[in-house]
């Protein structure tokens, strides 16, 4: 039983414990505008990654407006159409999703779940917070140049991004490659904060297994995102220098417009492999988080241990390494030799080993387990069938034989909806009504997330199936209108009018979503400490919501995993991971965090 | 910290013990800045080594014209080696608890770094008298790319070590800034290293 020797109190080397030099705000603008505390940097990122979503949003609703109802809206002409995939695209991967799971639940979880006063290094996480500003700022800009935005689609190859025939070639594409490139140096400073905070400072007890999945999860997609944004940056300096000072790199020889520009020798294929070497890894950016997010609130509303939890850390870090060697399973009808096409594929088959062992491990979670369906386990549940579901249409695509006919229609669209747009996105909806009673102090609305959940759910569904048909018709992506196309029939058109029917009612629910989180915050139930009874450290703070510095006096001291739900012989259903064997038998809903903690300065 | 011995612990077991069951938390012994600044060297090297992946990649292209080499870049690379030096010697310094030696080293070592920035200033604008802009070869728009971001590297470390400077003047305790200058100068080693593998490029290719 015991191949872990138990080290008494005494002899734990405290290591960088207990110097902390907590940060202490002298005036309103640093305690709210230009805080230091990873909590309001929390709020800072994840209000910013929703409002520039619900941008990325609108611009949704206008595509599916053109797609449904063609040439019935003069407002929306072929370039207006190109610019919104783009930017919609765009703010979607980036400026929403990994700035809110990894800026956003990053930075709020983290120090909360290692059981540290804050992050690391408060002034440069504050700094990240203001350049990661500063790009969607630049990002919104490109609206208003003239030109509009760029519509070179949300890959950005070359030749034809900067070529005057594309939408935005002349300021919205500087925008979009300037923007990038801060979003990155700003992602670089938020990173090295996760990073060196999970590996340095979490508290007494806390070993790397013991880690919430959560924080593992966030813990691994920094590191890929540290070691795959570079590629993009490259990318883009390099085709900010063809786009400004006419260099070419990734431009060939080419004719425009009937004259011979003076670009030559470039290679497009040179942007594509340094933008799928980071495009893949953000897949798992993305999935990562909400792999370990979903895992830990299955546990919490299933309340069960985690099933396999060395497994599920393993899996998270092997299909971390895999994601840096399947890049080119987006560049089959790129060209390449058959060898690579052979190499790729198989990789990305690989992947789906330690992908489907998280699933089945989900799975067996759950098995006779004491199953709550809360909003949190709902959204959970629909993550898992819908990661599924778009990870077996990921099979397909990863095949360079079932790819290629497939390439550049309505089924990749469908597909990558699925797996890293609408079930991360259930993810964060999960976390939001799972984290928001320690956030705030209040409970959200019940009928109106299970409206949110419902119609949320069964829409996408609604949405995206049906694009799966279109997309094995033949009906291609990135099309402004399809005109007379022989080989698809007019009733293709009827289910596009129907699919954008069933998105604007989801958009609605993402609204009554809003409105609810609003509200909730003065008239939602009062949560009381640890509303879900979880075991978890960030539940166990003095104050809810968690004060400066999380905890009090002391740091907690941990003495188990996260994961003891359903313990034979416990008075309670859970025990906390700072609660000593010997106290479990006492009654421990009021965990201890002063008594028995870490003496650490707040000076 | 032994992080595959880490990773195969078994944390559902639990053992019974008077003080329950605390187990080292397994960090590193190092403080945090340093593996702060060791996590952003990897970084900045992941960056570079695509940028050198890309330069290889562009160069077999047939339109590819070697660039001359000023042969300023020569007393440039002598003075980012005498910077590098200077660093070395003031982290020994602070070691010793030699605050003049300390203080007159960090300040040769800016000067130093300083020196090398400006020469490649003139280098650049030695090439465009030359006639050598971006857009005519790859080569040329590589170079500049290059020297620039290194530069900007430099530049962002110069910040730190001003600000390293300004701290040791207001009277920083010695344990901190020993740290910090101990940083400054592996990150002046980093650069130098960039510098040289970036400068062989440049002249063997």
């Amino acid at each position: 039983m015991a191949d872990i020797v138990p080290t008494a109190v005494d002899d734990i080397p405290s290591a960088e414990v207990a110097e902390v030099d907590l940060y202490h705000a002298r005036s309103w603008w640093t305690k709210y505008v230009f805080s230091q505390d990873a909590k309001v940097i929390a709020v800072q990122y994840s209000c910013t990654a929703i409002a520039i979503g619900l941008v990325a949003l609108v611009l949704s609703w206008l595509m599916r407006l053109q797609l449904g109802f063609p040439e019935s809206f003069s407002f929306i002409d072929a370039s207006d159409y190109y610019q919104f995939i783009t930017m919609h695209g765009m703010i979607m991967v980036i400026y929403l999703l990994t700035a809110l799971f990894l800026g956003g639940f990053g930075n709020y979880l983290i120090p909360l779940m290692v059981g540290a006063r804050d992050m690391v290094f408060p002034y440069v996480n504050m700094l990240s917070f203001w350049v990661y500003l500063l790009a969607v700022a630049v990002l919104v800009a490109s609206f208003f140049v003239p030109g509009g935005p760029t519509g070179a689609g949300w890959t950005l190859y070359p030749p034809q991004a900067i070529l005057s025939g594309t939408p935005g070639s002349e300021y919205g594409i500087i925008l979009m490659l300037v923007s990038l490139a801060l979003f990155i140096i700003g992602f670089t400073m938020g990173g090295l904060n996760y990073v060196v905070t999970v590996l340095q400072a979490r508290t007494r007890g806390m070993t790397l297994m013991r880690l919430p999945l959560t924080v593992w999860g966030i813990f691994v997609a920094t590191i890929l995102a540290l070691l795959a944004f570079p590629a993009l940056f490259v990318g883009c300096v390099m085709m900010i220098f063809d786009r400004v000072l006419g260099s070419s790199f990734f431009m060939p020889a080419i004719v425009e417009m009937g004259q011979q520009l003076s670009y030559g020798g470039g290679s497009p294929l040179l942007f594509q492999h340094l933008f799928w070497f980071f495009g893949h890894p953000e897949v798992y950016i993305v999935a990562l988080p909400a792999f370990g997010i979903v895992s830990d609130l299955l546990s919490v509303h299933a309340r069960r241990h985690i099933f396999g939890y060395r497994m599920m850390v393993w899996a998270i870090v092997i299909i971390g390494a895999l994601s840096f060697v399947v890049w080119a399973h987006h560049m089959y009808v790129s060209g390449m030799n058959p060898w690579f096409g052979f190499f790729f594929a198989t990789t990305t088959l690989i992947i789906a080993v330690p992908t489907a062992l998280k699933v089945y491990n989900w799975a067996l979670t759950l098995w006779r387990a004491n199953i709550q369906f809360t909003l949190p386990m709902l959204f959970a549940l629909g993550f898992i069938v819908t990661f599924v579901n778009g990870g077996i249409t990921g099979l397909f695509l990863g095949n360079v034989v079932v790819d290629v006919p497939l390439s550049d229609t309505m089924f990749v669209v469908a597909h990558f909806h699925m797996v890293m747009g609408v079930a991360p996105i259930l993810v964060i909806f999960g976390a939001i009504y799972h984290w928001y009673p320690l956030m705030t102090g209040r409970m959200l609305d019940e009928k109106m997330g299970q409206f949110h959940f419902w119609v949320t759910f069964v829409g996408a569904y609604t949405i995206f199936l049906p694009l799966h048909y279109l997309g094995l018709l033949g009906v291609p992506r990135r099309y402004f209108e399809m005109g007379e196309t022989s080989f698809i029939p007019a009733s293709a058109q009827d289910l596009n009018a129907f699919v954008t029917v069933v998105a604007l009612i989801v958009g609605f629910a993402q609204i009554v979503f809003l409105f609810n989180l609003f509200r909730s915050l003065r008239h939602g139930k009062v949560a009381g400490r640890n509303p879900w009874k979880a075991a978890s450290l960030e539940w166990q703070t003095d104050d809810v919501p968690p004060g400066h510095g999380n905890f009090g006096e002391h740091l907690p001291v941990v003495y188990r995993w996260a994961y003891d739900y359903s313990v034979p012989g416990a008075p309670d259903d859970f025990i906390p991971q700072n609660v000593p064997s010997n106290a479990v038998a006492e009654n421990h809903a009021e965990a201890p965090s002063a008594a028995d903690g870490i003496e650490a300065p707040r000076t | 910290m032994n992080f595959f011995r880490e990773i195969t612990q078994k944390p559902w077991l639990t053992t019974d013990g008077p003080g329950g069951e605390i187990r080292d938390h397994g960090a590193f012994a190092l403080p945090k800045a340093t593996v702060g600044v060791r996590v952003f060297l990897v970084v900045v090297t992941v960056l570079f080594s695509l940028f050198a992946v890309a330069y290889s990649d562009r160069m077999a292209v047939a339109d590819w014209r070697a660039m001359p080499e000023p042969w300023l870049l020569w007393p440039n690379t002598l003075m980012l080696i005498l910077g590098s030096v200077a660093l070395h010697g003031a982290s020994l310094s602070a070691r010793r608890g030699r605050m003049d030696d300390l203080r007159s080293r960090l300040c040769l070592a800016g000067a130093f770094s300083i020196a090398f920035l400006v020469g490649q200033a003139l280098v650049w604008r030695e090439l465009f008298a030359l006639g050598y802009y971006a857009a005519d070869n790859p080569a040329n728009a590589f170079f500049y790319l290059l020297t620039a971001l290194h530069g900007l590297h430099l530049l962002g470390g110069l910040g730190v070590l001003a600000w390293t400077v300004t701290r040791i003047y207001g009277g920083l305790e010695p344990e901190k800034f020993k740290r910090s200058v101990d940083l400054c100068a592996v990150y002046w080693h980093f650069l130098l290293v960039v510098w040289l593998i970036l400068f062989g490029l440049l002249l063997f290719t």
